[in-house]
């Protein structure tokens, strides 16, 4: 399961929790996201600008 | 000389220097509390009313917002001044911020209960009722951009009290147009919400309205779409919304008579055309240029209109640095930059929703201004296609 944020604001999607009301349920792979979906919180940056989330795990 | 001014021109924002926050102050902090003044109108209105017997006072309404805000924004003037960088966290956490915006809305709803009590037994003349429902509709559209501040943000709780806030403009849809439409297609001729040059804001406000509507109702397909709802259901975020409305008017009524609906629905179109002149002038004419890749730049803060004129920023919780809230519209108002590259109004938005009624002194105040941020070169605006001819023709420099 991997992550990826906004670059422009704080939203993270993550694949695990995924976005219910915007009709992810939680197990959507990003993949299954369409590129033209904005960002939910600040609608600045598409899908498409969004970088992975990198973990120092 | 020009060196000189450019020097003192950045002096006072000091962006970059580092200040701890605990030493910082800020100037407008207590200022933001007059954001109550005017959904206090109505009471305002009363207490003179009462006090001279002159019925005018219940034009109180648009006299604050159309004459006295510009003519403070001329008195008062501009302050560019920014929060340093290392304070805006700070800033944005201080819950006292925020509390100036909810702090709003009882307001905002006492004042429209009363307004009903004094349309049904309230010895009003019609003229006075009418003036009341232009106060009312000028309260209802400043709610608006309260609701604006608070629709940005991620707390639901903050996203619900913006519906609330709409609730008395029916204009629930606008929470889910702004911020997944405008947002998106801002200073691009595919956003029903920016302006073109050669548009009058007559001919904006019809295009604005239903467009809005339109896209609204789309963006909410969509989304219904992948979560498999229908679209007229309880899932649907704008029937809930206008079911606000709905309940809000249809319970008016009931306490108060059917009398308070004519007067209902005249504040809440006052209410939303004040907000769609305010989104008139926000983008006029600016346009994102498109990528090789088919895509629209980003919207960068030379695509906004901004002033620095502090009556009408602090009535607006600093719409007016509005580059700044378009490269980061979550960021609360309070932590607005002001931004050099942005092209700056000859006013704050308070004069300039005036001079938008008159179409004439609109172009002769605006256009030049247009021109000038494309450096004479009109085909980088957005452009009304029907005015295409003409303003090529006024405004076109020969090749």
């Amino acid at each position: 399961m991997s992550a990826w944020h906004c670059p422009a604001c704080e939203y993270v999607f993550d694949e695990e929790t995924g976005h219910p009301r915007e009709g992810f349920p939680p197990g959507t792979s990003w993949n299954e996201v369409p590129d033209d979906w904005a960002c939910p919180d600040c609608g600045v940056r598409d899908k498409i600008d969004f970088e992975p989330v990198v973990n120092d795990a | 000389m020009e060196a000189h001014a450019e020097h003192a021109h950045h002096h006072h924002h000091h962006d970059d220097v580092e200040v701890n926050p605990a030493a910082w102050t800020d100037g407008k902090r207590y200022a933001w509390l007059l954001g109550i003044v005017v959904p206090l109108a109505p009471f305002f209105a009363w207490f003179y009313w009462e006090l001279t017997g002159f019925g005018g006072f219940w034009f109180l309404g648009p006299v604050l917002v159309f004459v006295l805000f510009p003519l403070l924004d001329f008195a008062i003037g501009m302050d560019p001044t920014n929060p340093p960088d290392s304070v805006l966290k700070f800033l944005e956490q201080d819950r006292y911020y925020r509390w100036c915006t909810y702090l709003f809305i009882p307001i905002q709803y006492a004042g429209l209960i009363f307004a009903c009590w004094m349309w049904s037994n309230g010895d009003l003349t019609t003229v006075e009722s009418i003036g009341l429902a232009l106060t009312m509709g000028v309260v209802g559209g400043i709610a608006i951009n309260t609701a604006h501040e608070l629709g940005h943000k991620r707390a639901n709780s903050e996203r619900w009290l913006s519906r609330v806030a709409l609730a008395q403009t029916g204009y629930g849809h606008f929470f889910i147009e702004h911020n997944r439409g405008h947002h998106v297609k801002v200073a691009t001729p595919e956003d029903p919400a920016s302006a073109r040059l050669g548009e009058s804001f007559w001919a904006f406000l019809p295009r604005t309205v239903t467009g809005s509507l339109r896209s609204a109702w789309e963006l909410e397909g969509v989304r219904l779409d992948r979560l498999e709802k229908p679209h007229f259901g309880l899932h649907n975020d704008i029937l809930t919304a206008w079911a606000m409305t709905v309940a809000l008017f249809a319970g008016l009524a009931i306490v108060f008579g059917p009398i308070v609906l004519p007067y209902l629905l005249v504040q809440a179109v006052i209410g939303f055309s004040l907000l769609e002149v305010v989104n008139y002038l926000e983008h006029y004419g600016l346009l994102r240029q498109k990528k090789d890749d088919g895509r629209y730049e980003r919207c960068l803060p030379e695509h906004s209109w901004n002033s620095n004129n502090v009556a009408s920023n602090v009535l607006l919780y600093h719409l007016q640095r509005h580059s700044d809230h378009h490269a980061n519209p979550t960021r609360r108002y309070q932590a607005l930059r002001h931004v050099d590259e942005a092209p700056q109004l000859p006013t704050g938005y308070a004069g300039m929703i005036v001079l938008a009624w008159f179409p004439p002194l609109w172009r002769r105040v605006m256009d030049p201004r247009l021109l000038d941020h494309y450096e004479g070169d009109v085909t980088r605006c957005n452009i009304q296609p029907r005015k295409l001819g003409r303003v090529l023709e006024r405004y076109g420099r020969p090749a």
